[in-house]
């Protein structure tokens, strides 16, 4: 790297600070992560609660979503899911978009689809346990 | 944005030999973004069960048929293959598993267990419910 003509005061670590493509530092990296491994651990119990699911009908659906621990499991997938997706979409928009504009309208229908389909979801859910 | 500096690019994928750790790389890509739009499909059925017996049973009608049955099959293998394919991330995330040997076993490992757990997963809805 070249040595910059005029002395400046800024350290090498403020002058490359943020310049990453997402401008976020490793905190989605951390998330991306985190996400995952309560996924691993939340699947057995998803795949399970599915697998009751099967056969039933509406009534005995909300038979079973109205269980706490079954509705638990399922909100936390749901949050789990629904960030690691965000996060995982915006990388691959960060990766194959390059016009900047473009690229700021994705990232933010992308924000938009995550929120909606998640609050979607546990709203769902909510309705269904609280037996409304 | 400050001046664009004329930086070393890496080459294009076509020029390195294809190997099975890119190609399940990009599998793991495309599933991740296939779970993204299925998600749709999951809050769709989380709705309708929370709306009423009309509602659910359309999606029943949905999942029941021939290309509803092809699209939750899909989004099981897509599931479960990201699964396993993202527990190999998680284990180079920690430092193991760069040997050639050993990326090759645990590539394999994601791609047949993915189809084996899929085949599982659908052999059990089979003997719960008589399919849906």
């Amino acid at each position: 790297m070249s040595v910059p003509k005029s002395p400046s005061m800024r350290t090498p670590l403020a002058r490359v600070r943020s310049l990453g493509s997402s401008h976020s530092g490793t905190s989605d990296f951390w998330r991306q992560r985190l996400t995952a491994v309560a996924m691993t651990v939340l699947i057995v119990p998803v795949i399970v609660v599915v697998l009751m699911l099967i056969g039933s009908n509406q009534a005995g659906a909300k038979q079973i979503f109205s269980s706490l621990p079954i509705a638990i499991i399922m909100l936390l997938f749901i949050v789990a899911s629904a960030w690691h997706m965000k996060i995982g979409m915006q990388v691959v928009i960060e990766d194959y978009v390059h016009n900047e504009k473009i690229k700021l309208a994705s990232v933010m229908a992308n924000n938009f689809f995550c929120i909606a389909v998640a609050l979607a979801s546990i709203y769902a859910i909510l309705k269904m346990s609280s037996g409304v | 944005m400050t001046a664009r500096i004329e930086r070393p690019l890496s080459p294009h994928l076509q020029t390195y030999r294809w190997t099975l750790t890119m190609a399940l790389s990009i599998v793991h890509r495309a599933t991740g973004v296939a779970l993204y739009f299925g998600t749709l499909l999951l809050a769709w059925w989380l709705i309708a069960a929370a709306s009423g017996p009309g509602a659910y049973a359309n999606v029943q009608a949905f999942t029941g048929s021939i290309i509803g049955k092809l699209i939750v099959f899909g989004y099981t293998w897509a599931l479960m293959h990201h699964l396993l394919s993202g527990l190999r991330h998680l284990v180079w995330d920690l430092g193991y598993g760069f040997k050639a040997n050993e990326r090759e076993a645990m590539t394999w490992g994601a791609l047949i267990g993915g189809i084996s757990l899929t085949v599982l997963v659908w052999i059990a809805a089979y003997a719960i419910g008589g399919g849906r």
